[in-house]
């Protein structure tokens, strides 16, 4: 059985997030006993993902499928399922799953999963593991339908790089007959600095209240450019402007998943955990032992921010210029 | 305008996360309810903004059972027009999804105006799969929102910044942090929820396509390492060759 992975690009270059997807969607096809089959919108040479599992492409080009129009991709998708006889579809669950995943869904009656945090376990029907209240637990979710649609959730899964190369075939779907009444004005980009957006981190540096006021990040932005990591903040501070908004996360703000996350003069109330607990490791500096956030964590420092950081900072740099 | 915003109700965000009978039920004990704050928050506030500066009304609707109720009336003492309860304990979103477009479909509202998420099953899944059994088009993640004349203007976020969306109304339309601020209901509002109509519809009994074999809790932190204030060489040396993340 065949397994159909929808891949976004930015630029031509496909996404991060649906890297993973097409990786995940290897392993599935490969359980299953099927073709890898990439379905992506607008890439300019996806050959590539035969390094991430992939047997075969299909690239639409035709700048009105974009995720900014989720009926037009749900045309497309319905299509490249119907012509390779996919029974599973695989997104990765970021702004583009989001917006297609569900009507996809809805279209075709397929059960949808999203947050997946498992490859299936097709031993008693066809079971996944998503993450469920903010990642605090997991369930185990059968579908039932036929064919099926899993959402992953992003850095969940790290390919491991092959070196095959895949065939890639122009994909083209009629959508004249689809007008969804939606126009995108102007696409504008949010300035991180030139460093990596928060959902899709590796490294994440982040600060709270404990800092006392904006004029104090200077040292965390210089821990993150040292580390080449994303500044993020607790919600107060977005709140009250000290930062801007789309650094805050926790429940109500970006949910992260990065291999590192140091949190300084963070409390770790059980909102901010929600947001940044599927991080790999969690280092926290705080001047209170009893701080909250210690119980998350797998390295602590228990200090003033004012000291411990100018210090950890100087240490990174000997770190860097030693190891490259 | 006519506006609906279906709401969820969910465990207040401190709540114990525990599971019961065999771990294939979430643990109810001592949970207090809350609207869903995306759902309140943002798309309630703004439904009740525009409504309020052009005229209009704002429907709340849920999908639930009795004990939704009270809930419910918090919505109405923000300021929402009228309540509906779709009455079935919702199980999953594909089901959600199709009894409220059932109860939308000929109803002929301007806009739908939802959540970004519920912050208990996490799924992002009801506005788009609304949206297809309505035939709408939607836009997820809307960060803000104008809507006059039949058409509404948002900025959508994605990772990496945001688009300027427009888009012919009747839509769906999730909405996310930015979109408004908060509300306190005040006690003019308090009293007047509770002679507003609350209405009451049987659930249509959609068949669902997945099914919650069992619940659990990830594993916890194996231990934490302290590490001295004064040695931040030892916390480099640890992250580099133990933790293996730098
Ligand atoms: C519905 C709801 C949703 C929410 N969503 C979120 C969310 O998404 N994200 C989020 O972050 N919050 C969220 N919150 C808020 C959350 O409950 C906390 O209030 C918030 O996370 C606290 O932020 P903080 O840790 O920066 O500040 P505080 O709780 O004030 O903590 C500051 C910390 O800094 C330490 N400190 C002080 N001085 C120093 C120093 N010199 N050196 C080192 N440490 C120092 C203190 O010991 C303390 O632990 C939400 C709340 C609600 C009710
Ligand atoms: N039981 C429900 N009744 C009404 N609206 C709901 C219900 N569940 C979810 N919603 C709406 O759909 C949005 C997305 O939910 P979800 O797809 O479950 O993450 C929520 O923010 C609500 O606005």
């Amino acid at each position: 059985m065949s397994v159909l992975i929808v891949a976004d690009t930015k630029n031509g270059a496909v996404k991060k997030a649906s890297l993973e997807a097409v990786f995940y969607g290897s392993k599935v096809a490969a359980a299953l006993g099927g073709e890898t089959v990439v379905l992506t919108l607008n890439a300019k040479d996806p050959s590539n993902l035969g390094n991430y599992g992939a047997t075969k492409v299909l690239n639409v080009s035709d700048a009105s499928i974009s995720a900014s129009d989720p009926q037009k991709v749900v045309e497309a998708i319905v299509k490249a399922a119907n012509s390779i006889g996919a029974k599973v579809v695989v997104f990765a669950h970021d702004s583009t799953g989001k917006a297609i995943a569900p009507r996809l869904s809805a279209r075709s009656g397929a059960g949808l999963v999203s947050n997946v945090v498992s490859l299936p376990d097709t031993s008693n029907g066809f079971t996944v593991k998503k993450n469920v209240f903010s990642g605090k637990a997991f369930a185990l979710v059968n579908i039932l339908s036929d064919e099926k649609i899993i959402s992953i959730l992003p850095n969940s899964f790290s390919p491991e790089k092959g070196s095959a190369s895949a065939s890639v075939e122009p994909f083209s779907v009629d959508v004249s007959g689809i007008s969804s009444g939606i126009t995108v004005k102007e696409v504008k980009s949010e300035s991180t600095g030139g460093a990596v957006p928060l959902p899709e981190a590796e490294l994440v540096v982040s600060a709270g209240r404990g800092l006392k006021g904006p004029e104090n990040w200077g040292m965390v932005e210089e821990m993150a450019k040292i580390l080449g990591a994303t500044t993020a903040c607790s919600r107060p501070v977005a709140d009250i402007g000290w930062r801007p908004h789309h650094e805050h996360v926790g429940q109500t703000g970006v949910a992260i998943r990065p291999n590192l996350y140091i949190a300084i003069g963070i409390s770790g109330a059980i909102q901010h955990l929600a947001g940044v607990n599927g991080s790999k490791v969690i280092v926290v500096i705080n001047k209170d032992p009893e701080a909250p956030f210690f119980k998350a964590a797998d390295y602590g420092v228990v200090g003033d921010a004012f000291e411990v950081v100018p210090r950890l900072n100087e240490a990174l740099r000997k770190f860097k210029a030693a190891n490259g | 305008m006519k506006i609906l915003v279906p709401i969820s109700v969910v465990p207040d965000t401190t709540s114990k996360i525990a599971f019961t009978d065999g771990d294939t039920k979430f643990n109810e004990d001592g949970i207090q309810w809350i609207v869903n704050p995306y759902d309140e928050w943002y798309a309630l506030v703004r439904a009740l903004e525009i409504t309020e500066k052009d005229g209009g009304t704002v429907t709340v609707i849920s999908v639930g059972d009795a004990t939704a109720e009270p809930v419910i009336r918090k919505a109405l003492a923000l300021g929402a027009t009228d309540a509906v309860r779709v009455d079935t304990k919702p199980t999953e979103s594909y089901v959600v999804a199709k009894e409220l477009a059932n109860y939308a479909k000929d109803k002929g509202f301007d806009l739908i105006l939802l959540g970004k998420e519920t912050i208990s099953y996490n799924g992002s899944e009801v506005g788009g799969m609304m949206a297809e059994f309505l035939g709408f088009p939607f836009i997820s993640l809307a960060s803000k929102l104008d809507a006059n004349g039949g058409v509404a203007t948002l900025d959508r976020s994605t990772e990496t910044g945001t688009e300027v969306v427009e888009v012919k109304l009747p839509a769906v339309i999730s909405a996310a942090k930015g979109m408004a601020e908060q509300r306190i209901p005040n006690m003019r509002g308090i009293m007047a929820a509770r002679t507003k109509p609350l209405t009451v519809v049987p659930a249509s009994g959609v068949q669902g396509k997945t099914s919650t074999v069992k619940f659990g809790l990830p594993a916890a932190k194996s231990s934490l390492k302290l590490v001295d204030p004064e040695n931040m060489d030892e916390l480099v040396r640890l992250l580099h060759e133990e933790a293996k993340s730098i």
